[in-house]
């Protein structure tokens, strides 16, 4: 009983938030919404008996790439469309459809497949010292494969995002590796936007 | 009654649908990113479902799945804003139908 | 010794093989080709007197054969050969001597003209093709060599090429016995067809030896004669032609357009005696049977032309138009001997009548060499003393020709004929046609010999200069034939038949038994008066115009207007001819003609046309239906690339919502089984 009702309620507070996160005009309140829809999946993980998990997705997804998301939103504020425009592109309704496509799609089968009607086998643990071991032993592999693609994937955000010292315009081959280490004095560039000063945007693992 | 492992999987097909509809109906590049986190979300959810309802949870392959699910998204998510940040800096726009310079 | 069957072969290749390398010389090589021509005759006379001596032997001779076969055809192949029997061997003798000689004369004769080179090349020639048919065992050989005799006796006759009348006259030659050849040819394929092979002796299997004969002469064919006399007078249809036989003799007056020596060699000596000679070799089959018609046509057909061209040569004004005649004439002489005396009959008279009427032809040639170029008789005159070698050799074949008696072998072969003649048991007509053409002959021959070296000289209009006797290389033939003109007689009296044994292989020596016949002296006596009257005919009337004037008439023309009009124009024949089986030709030709540009022409117009339409329509197919649907295809191509490239838009939802829609879409197929 009490899990049915918990699980009602996670669920309904991750989809409103989903939904809202994919539908709200303005793009902060999209991120927000995001926020809280991983907060909610937390939850449900915590339900489902995998905390370490759960904590996991707290800490990375609404720690690091929604507070990301947020960063973004706000470093590309010029291109906002106007209160009276719609901020869906003009074919949304085909989207919507296939959209709806892929939902029949998934949850055909599985309302229709009696072995997926299941109930809970009896309580599972999953002790972050098992998960310590495993990782250490038999994910060892895809754990420092992980490793090397979060370097990667840091050193990579920062090269593309760095500011560059071109004063072409765009569609000029932008050289990714004319870095010059700090700040640049760049001379008037024709940056319309305004921009704080080039900052290396860092991930966290 | 407790969940049934079909609920959480429509629970997942739910969460995948909207993000997926987010991502192909919004304008916005930035919006579709975080559908595009929804969905890896939906993914996740359905992986740590079948974990917990399915017939050998001490082998933890589902929540360390998830784990490492995690962290990609992570890092995807990272070079996927530079990349949206770069491309503002160039283009001046991050609305997708502008972004059609691959047009066949 | 070798046997000469093995080399008899040389004997026609020799002078073939000289031909054939003068045709290559430049014409400056003048030297080059008459030594070819002359050196090669003299070896191939050398050989036939070594082929003659070989069948001098036995008694009775030995007939020596080579038979090989050429190629193969089916099962059987085609066989060629040659032969060597006392036949061949006096004819070789005879041709090759004879050419060597006037070979010689030609170098003097034809020393001026610029065509040296092609002359002696062309002699050669006739002279290689002559032979091949005197040494042919093979009918076929026979053919092809006759065939080459009448290409170069063409060529020969048109040697000036640029005189229209030589020009003409050629063709006239090759066309008119072209048409006798046709017989020849179907004669041929006939005998070959009814008895197998076209070899003459072949060890018994041969057309012409007893088993094939005796099948040839049971068959009947068309009007219920005999097939062996079908045959015997479609091949004597071919030496009618030939030989100048009426009705197909009107050829020879006009070859001589030809060089003299050409007319020498060919229309007096050789080629008209090719067709003597083919009635000769094919003698078993003329006369095979009971009852030999086709001997009776050659007696009939040679008396009547011998004296219808004795007659016609009375009123004729060239000197070398005269001999012609005479030569038609002697031909169908010997035609009679072989039809009413055999072999050596008609034989005899070839050879005796070669050496005097080339002789004829070759003084006559020094005639005209003398008179600069001068034929006709009646701008001629007192060359007798102008010319003494000349009128001395002429002289001596004038009385050979008109068969002075004794001394001169005329006589002795013209009078075998008329032996035989005398006691033809079908007929005495030709007897007397023979007699009458005696006197013909010695008649004509006087009057050309009066008008030619008695009386004054010409003061003629026209002329280039006093006449001069020919230089020694055109004399001395003349001497050496003029010998042989006496001496051949020798061979065949009746006190010494040696000719008649050689040929027939009896066994008979010198004995004098015949001079004191009854019935021979008394035929002596008869032809010696007849000749004799004629000459002094002769004598009488024409004595007299060689001393004057010549602006007066010849006093047969004065006499007999009408009838010396008639036999000068030769009886109208040519005339008849070209009225009409020329015109009949022409038509035919000009309906060719007709059928050619209209018919077949259109025909291949029309052909060309529908091509040209074809080719229209299939490029209008082309360009309408071909490219015009090309173009549309590659415009729906286009349009449908259009079409595609709707997918691709380069933005990223698209992309995506295909992915969707594809997913959902196979996810779907899977769950309800689709195809």
């Amino acid at each position: 009983m009490l899990n049915e009702i918990t699980f009602y309620l996670t669920a309904i507070w991750t989809l409103v938030f989903a939904i809202a996160a994919m539908s709200l005009r303005q793009m902060v309140h999209c991120a927000l919404s995001a926020a809280a829809a991983f907060a909610g999946l937390a939850l449900i993980y915590l339900e489902l008996n995998a905390p370490f998990v759960g904590f996991a997705q707290l800490l990375v997804y609404v720690g690091a790439i929604a507070i990301l998301i947020v960063f973004a939103v706000l470093l590309t504020r010029g291109d906002e469309v106007g209160p009276n425009r719609s901020q869906a592109s003009p074919s949304w309704l085909a989207g919507l459809a296939v959209a709806l496509l892929v939902l029949g799609a998934i949850a055909l089968p599985i309302l229709s497949s009696p072995s997926l009607q299941k109930v809970a086998p009896p309580v599972a643990t999953a002790p972050v010292k098992r998960i310590g071991e495993e990782l250490m032993t038999r994910y060892v592999l895809p754990l420092e494969t992980v490793g090397v693609l979060l370097t990667a994937a840091m050193i990579g955000a920062v090269v593309i995002a760095l500011r560059e010292e071109s004063e072409k315009p765009a569609g000029q081959g932008t050289s990714l590796l004319s870095f010059n280490g700090g700040r640049t004095q760049r001379p008037a560039t024709p940056e319309t936007a305004a921009h704080p000063e080039t900052e290396e945007a860092v991930t966290l693992p | 009654m407790n969940p049934l492992l079909s609920h959480y999987l429509v629970l997942s097909a739910l969460l995948f649908s909207v993000g997926f509809a987010g991502a192909v109906t919004r304008r916005s590049a930035i919006i579709a990113l975080i559908g595009l986190e929804l969905m890896l979300n939906a993914a996740n959810l359905n992986f740590i479902a079948f974990w917990r309802y399915g017939s050998n949870p001490q082998a933890l392959t589902g929540v360390m799945f998830v784990l490492f699910s995690i962290a990609m998204a992570a890092a995807e998510a990272a070079v996927g804003l530079a990349l949206v940040i770069s491309i503002y800096r160039q283009r001046k726009t991050i609305r997708l139908d502008n972004l059609d310079s691959l047009k066949g | 010794m070798p046997q000469p069957i093995k080399f008899l072969w040389l004997i026609p290749v020799l002078p073939l093989l000289a031909a054939g390398v003068s045709a290559l010389l430049k014409r400056e090589r003048r030297q080059w080709a008459a030594s070819l021509a002359i050196g090669s005759m003299a070896v191939s006379w050398l050989l036939s007197c070594a082929a003659f001596f070989s069948t001098l032997g036995g008694h009775p001779y030995v007939r020596q054969i080579f038979n090989f076969r050429w190629f193969d055809l089916a099962q059987s192949g085609v066989p060629l050969g040659w032969v060597l029997d006392p036949l061949t061997a006096i004819m070789l003798m005879m041709v090759t001597l004879l050419s060597l000689l006037i070979f010689i004369y030609s170098l003097g004769y034809m020393e001026h003209d610029k065509n040296f080179t092609r002359f002696f090349c062309f002699l050669s020639l006739f002279a290689a093709a002559m032979l091949g048919i005197v040494i042919a065992n093979s009918l076929l050989l026979l053919f092809i060599s006759w065939e080459l005799v009448g290409l170069s006796s063409y060529l020969l006759i048109g040697f000036w090429f640029e005189k229209p009348a030589a020009a003409a006259a050629a063709k006239k030659a090759f066309i008119t016995t072209r048409i006798g050849d046709i017989g020849l040819l179907l004669g041929m394929l006939w005998l070959y067809h009814r008895s197998g092979t076209v070899l003459f002796y072949d060890n018994g299997q041969g057309c012409l030896e007893q088993s094939s004969l005796a099948g040839l002469v049971v068959g009947t064919t068309v009007g219920g004669i005999a097939v062996s006399t079908a045959i015997a007078l479609l091949i004597f249809s071919g030496a009618v032609g030939k030989s100048g036989q009426f009705p197909l003799h009107v050829w020879l007056p006009d070859a001589m357009e030809g060089p003299t020596p050409v007319s020498a060699l060919i229309h007096a000596a050789t080629m008209v005696a090719a067709g003597v000679f083919l009635v000769a070799r094919m003698y078993p089959l003329m006369s095979a049977g009971p009852h030999p018609v086709a001997l009776q046509v050659v007696t009939w057909i040679g008396a009547l032309t011998a004296l219808f061209a004795a007659a016609i040569a009375v009123a004729q004004n060239d000197i070398k138009r005269i001999i012609a005649f005479s030569t038609i004439s002697q031909l169908g002489y010997m035609m009679m001997g072989l039809g009413v005396g055999g072999v050596s009959v008609g034989m005899f008279h070839l050879i005796t009548h070669a050496f005097f009427k080339s002789l004829l032809f070759l003084g006559a040639g020094s005639v005209i060499h003398g008179c600069h170029g001068e034929q006709d008789i009646r701008k001629m005159g007192g060359l007798r003393k102008l010319m003494p070698w000349t009128f001395a050799t002429y002289a001596i074949g004038t009385m050979a020709l008109c068969g002075v008696p004794l001394f001169f072998s005329g006589f002795w072969s013209k009078d075998e004929i008329l032996r035989a003649a005398r006691d033809w048991p079908l007929s005495s007509v030709p007897f007397y046609l023979g007699l009458a053409g005696a006197f013909l002959t010695a008649f004509y021959m006087t009057r050309q010999v009066c008008y030619v070296f008695f009386g004054k000289p010409a003061e003629a209009e026209g002329s280039h200069g006093p006449a001069h006797e020919s230089p020694a290389v055109m004399t001395i033939p003349l001497a050496i034939l003029a010998a042989f003109a006496v001496l051949a007689g020798f061979l065949g009296t009746p006190v010494w038949p040696w000719f008649h044994s050689y040929l027939s292989g009896e066994n008979t020596p010198f004995t004098l038994a015949p001079l004191f016949e009854h019935r021979q002296l008394l035929l002596m006596l008869l032809s010696t008066v007849v000749v004799g009257a004629a000459l002094a005919l002769g004598w009488r009337i024409f004595s007299q115009v060689a001393s004057t004037p010549r602006r007066e008439m010849d006093p047969l023309e004065k006499a007999e207007p009408e009838l010396f009009r008639w036999l000068q124009n030769k009886l109208f024949v040519d005339e008849f001819y070209a009225a009409t089986v020329i015109r009949l030709n022409t038509a035919f030709a000009r309906f060719s003609n007709w059928m050619d540009r209209v018919v077949w022409s259109g025909a291949v117009r029309g052909v060309s046309g529908l091509t040209t339409v074809l080719a229209w329509v299939n490029r209008t197919l082309d360009e309408s239906g071909v490219n015009v649907g090309f173009d549309l295809g590659c415009a729906g191509l286009r349009g449908t690339g259009g079409w595609l490239a709707v997918l691709q838009n380069g933005r990223v939802q698209r992309y995506l919502r295909v992915v969707g829609l594809v997913f959902s879409l196979l996810m779907l197929a899977l769950i309800w089984g689709w195809p």
